[in-house]
């Protein structure tokens, strides 16, 4: 909390992760029938050090996917198929797929963890807290144990988690109490850069609210890079610094969260930040035609033209190009941002 | 004015556990609420989880006995139905919607047969009939037959298995709905349709709605009155549009300020140019909840 406002400077402009043109798809071979679903396609983005990094986009649009493929969490059928992820964790690169398993579990938890979707049931059912505590950070940390514990009730306290949660079986929390725990569990070992995947989309607004607010101080006082993935526009304007918008497997705008929010430029950002209903204005809201492609066979061209108001004939044709369309905003769209 | 639902002092108390280690929880605690029949509204009940809200749809729905108080449909009081037929009567008038549509659909059955059997069982429709009534229904939900016949629930998306579920609903022209928060599992950009489709069933249809949600954002679109629950008990209700702009009890104000809207972009407490002065009220805050 008492870091000095020069340090910050310092590291603010550098840069923790290049993800650069990442395909991802699942493949699939039964009886001679091949299957493929590209689920990401083409990504690319940066995130700096002590940034919190949004990604927004409705469900089935690769963000998932995308998430776990930065992390290597993948298995078959999902296949990297092309691209790099690259992190720089204390001045060194790590090409995450040229890392062997050994090194790779080096980095897992002390720089790099990843708060997984459904986080309220991520824990163990049958191993109390403290147990799973062992269980995930212990090797991590190098301490001996009841050092290790203590350490462990310091992190609890500072996160203002009671430490009493620790002999509780995780069915005796309830489900905002488990998210907290498994937050406190991804942040334990202090990592430089944290995934956080839809971790409030289970709980009511009040808890909503205290968890982001917990999620948000973690990443200050650690001052590590975090992405956050959900579909709630609301979260995003709320904790993000910066944006990125997904549909059908590409990135479709980025850009500071205020400014995409704000100047949406692609009209599937625009829709989705207009169609929110707000307490306050009673106007007359619309949803958007159709639904979103199929990812194993999708439209040629721009992905979203089918459902797209402003579909020209170039958008049958091609995929748009990203354009930056101010600092740090970029855009793909043929009818907004003509290269 | 007769009443259509006339939910009376009702609560709900489940007990836990023998005679030596009991446990007593009062899911629902003297709510009561009121539908006027011939005058089709959307009446919303918010509440954080654990409120008690679904007990209260499970209730209404005549799928759970209240512990004491009264619900009358129409006038009868709902755990008094006795018999096949006078059920039958019931569920043809109140149908229900679940929350997650990917769970309400058998994942081994064919959508349509939910459509055909709905269709037989409560408009008693025979022969070619059966397929004009599923027709007619998904119709109104903005979906043909033609979409959804011989299809798995695995073959469509959330949003329009919702709508199918919604259809199927439709297919008795129940004069009530209840639905348990309709939206929360469906995609952002068809969430607004889904809501849409209930205004449209007010107005076209002239059925009232129970819209049990934690969105207070939906709820103020669309609901005529709300209802907000905490720990079993109602604590304000009154024309949504007063209750939601301007809450009176404190619960009420909080569920309001959590509310995380997207006109908040850049200014918020959470972002890291905030003051230390917000940073500590939220601390003070918080704290006090852990």
């Amino acid at each position: 909390m008492s870091a000095a406002p020069a340090l910050q400077a310092n590291v603010a402009s550098e840069r923790a992760l290049t993800v650069s043109n990442l395909r991802a798809y699942y493949q699939t071979k039964y009886f001679g029938i091949s299957r493929e679903v590209r689920a990401v396609d083409g990504v690319s983005l940066v995130i700096d050090r002590d940034e919190i990094y949004g990604l927004a986009g409705e469900s089935s649009c690769g963000k998932t996917t995308l998430v776990k493929t930065i992390v290597r969490a993948i298995r078959p059928p999902l296949n990297v198929i092309d691209g790099s992820v690259s992190f720089r964790f204390a001045g060194c690169e790590h090409d995450i797929y040229t890392l062997g398993e050994a090194e790779l579990t080096g980095l897992r938890w002390k720089h790099l963890s990843y708060i997984l979707q459904g986080s309220m049931n991520v824990l163990n059912p049958v191993r109390r807290v403290r147990e799973s505590f062992i269980d995930f950070a212990y090797r991590h940390i190098k301490r001996p144990m009841p050092e290790f514990l203590r350490f462990v009730e310091n992190h609890l306290a500072r996160l203002r988690l009671d430490p009493a949660v620790l002999d509780n079986f995780p069915h005796e929390l309830s489900g905002g109490m488990r998210q907290r725990v498994t937050i406190a569990l991804a942040s334990v070992c202090r990592p430089d850069f944290i995934v956080a995947d839809e971790p409030t989309t289970a709980l009511d607004v009040v808890v909503q609210k205290d968890v982001l607010g917990l999620l948000r101080e973690v990443q200050r006082e650690i001052r590590s890079s975090m992405i956050l993935v959900t579909h709630d526009i609301g979260v995003h304007a709320n904790v993000t610094d910066r944006l990125g918008v997904m549909y059908a497997g590409r990135l479709v705008e980025e850009g500071r969260t205020v400014e995409v929010i704000r100047s949406s430029r692609h009209p599937y950002t625009a829709h989705l930040v207009s169609s929110l209903p707000r307490i306050g204005d009673a106007t007359q809201k619309k949803g958007l035609e159709g639904s979103p492609p199929n990812l194993a066979a999708p439209p040629p061209g721009c992905r979203f033209h089918p459902r797209c108001p402003l579909a020209m004939d170039v958008c049958r044709k091609e995929h748009p190009p990203m354009v930056v369309v101010a600092a740090e905003h970029r855009v793909a769209c043929w009818a907004t941002a003509p290269p | 004015m007769s009443a259509l639902l006339d939910v009376d002092h009702v609560g709900m108390t489940y007990v836990a556990g023998g005679l030596l280690a009991r446990r007593v929880v009062r899911a629902v605690d003297n709510v009561s609420l009121r539908l006027e029949a011939g005058k089709p509204e959307i009446l919303a009940v918010i509440g954080e989880s654990g409120s008690g809200k679904t007990t209260l749809a499970r209730m209404i729905l005549n799928l759970a006995k209240p512990t004491d108080g009264a619900i009358r449909f129409l006038g009868n009081d709902v755990t008094r139905i006795h018999g096949g037929r006078a059920r039958m009567d019931f569920m043809r008038q109140v149908q229900p919607i679940f929350q997650n549509p990917f769970e309400a659909f058998n994942p081994l059955k064919r959508l349509d047969r939910y459509l055909f059997m709905s269709a037989r069982r409560f408009a008693n429709a025979r022969g070619g009939e059966i397929e004009a009534r599923a027709d007619k229904a998904l119709h109104q939900v903005g979906l043909s037959l033609a979409e959804v016949k011989g299809r798995f629930p695995h073959e469509m998306s959330g949003g329009q298995l919702q709508r199918i579920a919604i259809a199927r609903a439709l297919i008795s022209s129940p004069s009530l709905i209840v639905a348990d928060e309709p939206v929360s599992m469906v995609d952002a950009s068809l969430r607004m349709s889904i809501v849409n489709l209930f205004k449209s069933l007010r107005d076209e249809l002239k059925v009232s709605i129970v819209y049990i949600t934690h969105d207070l954002a939906t709820a103020y679109y669309i609901s005529d009155r709300v209802l907000i629950m905490q720990r079993g008990r109602a604590v304000e209700s009154g024309v949504a549009r007063d209750v939601l702009a301007n809450p009176q009890h404190c619960y009420s104000r909080l569920l309001r300020e959590s509310v995380l809207s997207p006109d908040d972009a850049g200014k918020s407490f959470m972002l890291a140019n905030a003051t230390p002065a917000h940073r500590s009220q939220e601390d003070a805050k918080s704290g006090s909840e852990t």
